[in-house]
């Protein structure tokens, strides 16, 4: 089991043809992901990477049975990608498109609470199972079929938790990277409750950051009903306030959004802490014994 | 983006947000020319600077004639003014706004931000304004109203109705206050705003009102669609490194201490900066090289970094990912003969070949040591600064 995707998933790439697209459309495919296509309006009746290229997402869904969807389409067109997607009944939609502008996504953010699509992203790894199936920038290599579901806010530093528990031999149900961005799809807490019902998923390993209050939300979540072990990680306790640290939402505002504040509600839940970034592994261990 | 206040007023006045009449000057000369034209007995000179503060920081004069004018504008054009938001080397001083002072009867406080958690736009109002809006709602949270408008209604009637109640306002003040509310939240649509602050909208004794601060802060990821207010970026308001940083597409945020870093990915890069203050020591900067870690990249966050002087040492943290570590090895030591690295340089490199990208580090002949871990890499950087 694993949550969200695994090898049956049928995967289609929006800018399938463009550079992005066809370079993380090749390693998912190398990695195994079942991808059947891909669409760049304009293009649609072509073949590329071997497989056919759809002019909407609609037609994909009912072409190629399209049921995830991961978009490597420039920031300016991403909303209406995104918005596409979760009308043509695209269950799973994960953006890797960093830069959209925040307006754009207040309005996408509505639109799909109209709708049954879930939302990774934008401005994220995206999502993988190991051994099943990868959608997203990360790489695969790195990651090893086991115990733990990883969601994180981070990119790179999603790898290193990737990586650490590798090492370690605990390996990763599945793993997430929400995405760095002020306003997004899935959060902490809706990542949380899907590993609360994977059998595989024994314990969650959560990589947050400065900014917003997504991580107490979920602290609030995992005191009141997450039963499963959690480590936790909050990147940015030296971040100066006021000062946008790389990612739009990681940003310390008004004194909210500290590193400090969200350690402690985490750590009031239960959740054992990582005290630095080299020891995430640690951490996840630590709270699965 | 952050807007002067002068260019905030600017949009605010033509969006049909009553802001006060006022003359903005570039050269002490032009003070005494422009005070016939304010129609005033007073005035205030306020300092265009991207922080707030700046009425404690002295840099808002009280003046009531055009020679106290000129000599207010003499002692702050061309200084750098230290608020309280600026950092110790202040910001430089380069246009001061001189607006006739307002008959005030009341002050409020009027703001419109993205709330992040609810995906929309909520106004936040407060009769007190004024003061400082973090501290009110911390000190006294029941004298600060919050609102949200929903993407699609957009504003309602009931919104002005709630505002004008909340600021004690019926009658004419009231009528004017929902359009305010209206007019600005289309203001905030229309320019991509992140924040739009208006502290102090004041009531005037003659029953108006009236913007007398204005704030303005334009999403960085708009600026494709909104070219003319991203033509007003005043680049002298941050810092030299970092508006150089940008033109080359890297994040790079100068910090206090003296262990540079360098690293791929934002998360990453803050996490590093953790784990050197984790073991004693403080970072100099947070820089993100980004996912292309090419040497035109490295070479120019080589630079970036080591033109902050108190830095002691480098630590590169590179987690490759599909890029192949030798390739950046490969760069990583380009980057440091182009740019005459003299401070140690700590390298941890992690992912595909990277075995290969630290034996090539080690066989550079360069001051790099290549880490294997990234606690030992931190350690050693320390060390190497201490």
């Amino acid at each position: 089991m694993s949550i969200l995707v695994d090898r049956e998933t049928r995967v289609i790439c929006q800018g399938f043809t463009g550079r992005q697209g066809t370079f993380h459309s090749e390693q998912a495919i190398a990695y195994g992901t079942n991808l059947v296509g891909g669409v760049t309006p304009g293009k649609g009746g072509q073949r590329h990477l071997d497989l056919p290229v759809f002019d909407t997402v609609a037609q994909a869904v009912s072409d190629a049975g399209a049921q995830a969807s991961m978009i490597y389409v420039p920031a300016a067109f991403a909303a209406d990608a995104i918005c596409e997607a979760a009308d043509a009944g695209i269950e799973l939609v994960v953006c890797i498109t960093e830069g959209i502008p925040v307006q754009d996504m207040i309005r996408v953010k509505q639109y799909l609470g109209q709708t049954a699509a879930r939302l990774i992203g934008p401005n994220c790894p995206g999502i993988i199972t190991p051994d099943a199936c990868k959608i997203g920038i990360m790489p695969g290599y790195i990651h090893q079929r086991g115990r733990v579901g990883i969601v994180s806010r981070s990119g790179t530093l999603t790898y290193e938790a990737v990586k650490q528990t590798s090492d370690l031999g605990l390996g990763q149900s599945t793993c997430i990277g929400i995405g760095g961005d002020p306003i997004q799809g899935m959060d902490f807490v809706d990542c949380l409750r899907l590993f609360a019902e994977d059998p595989e998923t024994e314990g969650v390993l959560m990589v947050g950051e400065i900014g917003g209050d997504a991580e107490e939300r979920a602290a609030r979540y995992i005191r009141e009903s997450f039963a499963k072990p959690v480590a936790a990680y909050i990147a940015g306790s030296t971040a100066p306030p006021g000062r946008r640290m790389g990612h739009a939402g990681a940003i310390i505002a008004g004194g909210q959004g500290t590193a400090q504040q969200k350690i402690a509600a985490l750590r009031d839940a239960g959740a054992e802490i990582a005290a630095s970034p080299a020891e995430l592994g640690a951490a996840m261990a630590r709270a699965l014994a | 983006m952050n807007l002067h206040e002068f260019q905030a007023k600017a949009l605010f006045r033509s969006a049909g947000i009553p802001v006060p009449p006022a003359e903005l000057v570039t050269r002490i000369g032009d003070a005494r020319e422009a005070w016939p034209r304010l129609e005033s007995a007073s005035a205030l000179v306020k300092a265009q600077v991207h922080s707030g503060g700046r009425g404690k920081a002295g840099g808002v004069v009280h003046v009531t004639g055009p020679a106290e004018a000129e000599a207010a504008v003499a002692r702050l054009l061309g200084t750098r003014l230290v608020t309280g938001q600026s950092g110790p080397e202040g910001l430089p001083v380069d246009q001061v706004l001189i607006e006739p002072a307002a008959a005030i009867a009341r002050e409020f406080y009027f703001g419109m931000l993205v709330d992040r958690a609810r995906a929309s736009v909520a106004m936040v109002v407060s009769a007190e304004g004024g003061m400082d809006i973090e501290t009110l709602a911390r000190e006294r949270p029941e004298a600060v109203v919050t609102m949200q408008i929903h993407p699609v209604t957009g504003v309602m009637p009931f919104h002005g109705r709630r505002v004008a109640q909340v600021l004690g306002l019926t009658a004419e003040p009231a009528r004017a206050v929902a359009k305010l509310v209206r007019d600005a939240h289309r203001l905030f649509q229309s320019s991509d705003a992140q924040l739009l602050e208006i502290n102090p909208l004041v009531l005037t004794a003659d029953d108006r009102l009236l913007a007398l601060d204005g704030k303005l802060v334009i999403d960085d990821s708009a600026a494709y669609r909104q070219r003319e207010i991203f033509g007003l970026r005043d680049a002298r308001q941050r810092h030299e490194a970092e508006e150089r940083a940008q033109e080359h597409d890297l994040n790079y945020i100068r910090l206090d201490g003296n262990i540079g870093c360098m690293v791929n990915g934002a998360g990453l890069a803050m996490a590093t900066m953790d784990l050197i203050q984790h073991h004693g020591g403080q970072p100099a900067n947070f820089l993100d090289v980004g996912g292309g870690t090419t040497v035109e990249r490295v070479t120019e966050a080589f630079k970036l970094i080591l033109s902050d002087t108190a830095v002691r040492a480098v630590l590169v943290n590179i987690f490759g990912g599909i890029v192949r570590c030798d390739l950046i090895a490969e760069g990583i030591i380009a980057a440091i003969r182009e740019v005459h690295v003299e401070v140690p340089v700590i390298v941890r490199l992690e992912g595909t070949n990277a075995d290969a990208g630290r034996a090539a580090l080690a066989a550079s002949g360069l001051d790099i040591l290549a880490a294997a871990d990234l606690d030992r890499a931190a350690r050693a950087a320390v060390e190497a600064a201490a």
